[in-house]
């Protein structure tokens, strides 16, 4: 367990360990299924979150999924990224838990529901620059996450598993079983919404007190 | 091509996510560049667009219950151990997942490219029963191989025939009803038995059986 804190802080800085992890536990040392995952246990708990809603839940299935992959970690395959297929499953997961704790018709109706019309945004408030080191305080993040759970769940869903949990737009639409231009037609809307959700309350001084730096936006 | 002089700021909205994602054409990106200099309504809304993603991909957004861990450390361990004294629990998910696929089907039908990777791969992993020079055939915008006859091949005029080792390796997996006996026999074992026992099977399958 060679400096799990440089791990967890970049799971991408070690692909050559986590290979050779990856193949010790596919042959059969599954006491280092472990090590081999925690760098990804936030993400895959945020994952099943965003779909539970519920921390429990969330943890529960959390757990299920890291079971599944354990189980099934001989199918895993080179070509695709370990982080991804990890959530892949956990959203799967989820998703199977959400679904047999709803009616199929609610289903039903949620995906029928219009997503064509189009968004415009209402707050052309400037934000000043990203102050990220805002995030270091709990009610920071809290505002974040409320604004996050104000969205519907199929705009939510879209932004989370592409914006937090970094699958691309294909691994997306996979993961969620809708289409690539319903991925970007969502992740538009959730991301024009939640910039009006926060943009003008950011500007009116939610978080005027912190210090923020200039010139650190890493774009 | 976009004329830059046309971009409205409705366009721009419309298309300001994939620009963030770098998936417009050079076009388009040459025209919202533009755009973006002399419109401040529209560049406010593009650095709240990029602040919000920045802001949410914080790996500090996600904070796990105390404990978890240490929690999950100790279930793996313990479903290590089941496994290795013949662990059966994931034969017992296998029967959610069939179902889920019965009640997804009815929503995907018409997309079978968009079905989830590993909940297709977990259920329909290339079985290593399905002999690898076995004639398969896919099509175009699917990814499910058939033996041949199957009865839900789609678009079949982009017919393609190659072995079961091809498709394999070129990313298609089984389809999971004309394949289904090697996927049970390979994954499933006795739990599926009884699904299998309550289906009936194309007469094509069996032929396919038979050459075999």
């Amino acid at each position: 367990m060679a400096e799990p804190n440089l791990v967890l802080n970049n799971p991408g800085s070690d692909t050559t360990r986590e290979q050779d992890l990856i193949a010790r536990v596919q042959h059969g040392q599954t006491e280092l299924f472990y090590e081999l995952v925690r760098p990804y246990e936030r993400r895959v708990y945020a994952a099943a979150l965003a779909i539970l809603r519920n921390e429990s839940d969330a943890e529960d299935v959390a757990q299920e999924a890291m079971l599944k992959a354990l189980a099934n970690i001989r199918q895993f395959r080179a070509e695709a990224r370990f982080s991804t297929w990890l959530i892949q499953i956990t959203v799967n997961e989820a998703l199977m838990r959400r679904r047999r704790e709803r009616t199929v018709v609610m289903e039903g109706i949620d995906d029928r529901r219009d997503e064509e019309g189009e968004y415009t945004p209402r707050d052309f408030a400037d934000w000043r620059e990203i102050p990220s080191e805002a995030l270091e305080r709990k009610e920071v993040r809290q505002r974040l996450a409320d604004a996050l759970a104000t969205l519907d769940r199929k705009y939510r869903d879209v932004f989370v598993l592409r914006d937090m949990e970094q699958l691309n737009i294909q691994e997306t639409s996979e993961a969620l079983g809708i289409s690539v231009a319903s991925v970007k037609t969502r992740l538009l809307r959730a991301r024009l919404m939640l910039r009006d959700l926060l943009a003008g309350g950011w500007e009116r001084g939610w978080f005027s007190r912190l210090p923020f730096e200039k010139g650190s936006k890493p774009w | 091509m976009v004329d830059r002089q046309e971009l409205k700021c409705e366009h721009v909205w419309r298309e300001i996510s994939n620009y963030v994602e770098g998936d417009v054409d050079a076009g388009l990106r040459a025209a919202m560049d533009e755009h973006f200099k002399t419109c401040q309504k529209c560049k406010s809304v593009l650095e709240g667009t990029r602040n919000v993603i920045e802001l949410y991909s914080d790996e500090r957004m996600i904070e796990v219950p105390a404990g978890f861990g240490r929690r999950l450390e100790r279930r793996l361990e313990q479903g290590a151990r089941a496994r290795g004294s013949g662990w059966s629990t994931w034969s017992a998910w296998l029967v959610p997942v069939a179902a889920l696929a019965l009640i997804a089907g009815g929503v995907r039908i018409a997309s079978s490219s968009t079905i989830p990777h590993p909940l297709q791969s977990e259920h329909a992993q290339p079985g290593r029963d399905i002999p690898p020079d076995m004639l398969v055939i896919v099509t175009a915008g699917a990814k499910d191989f058939h033996a041949p006859g199957c009865g839900v091949i789609h678009n079949k005029d982009t017919e393609r025939t190659l072995t079961a080792k091809e498709a394999i390796q070129q990313g298609y997996v089984p389809c999971v009803r004309c394949l289904r006996k090697y996927l049970e026999t390979a994954e499933l074992g006795h739990t599926s038995l009884e699904i299998e026992a309550n289906t009936s099977r194309d007469a094509d399958e069996e032929d396919v059986r038979a050459r075999k």
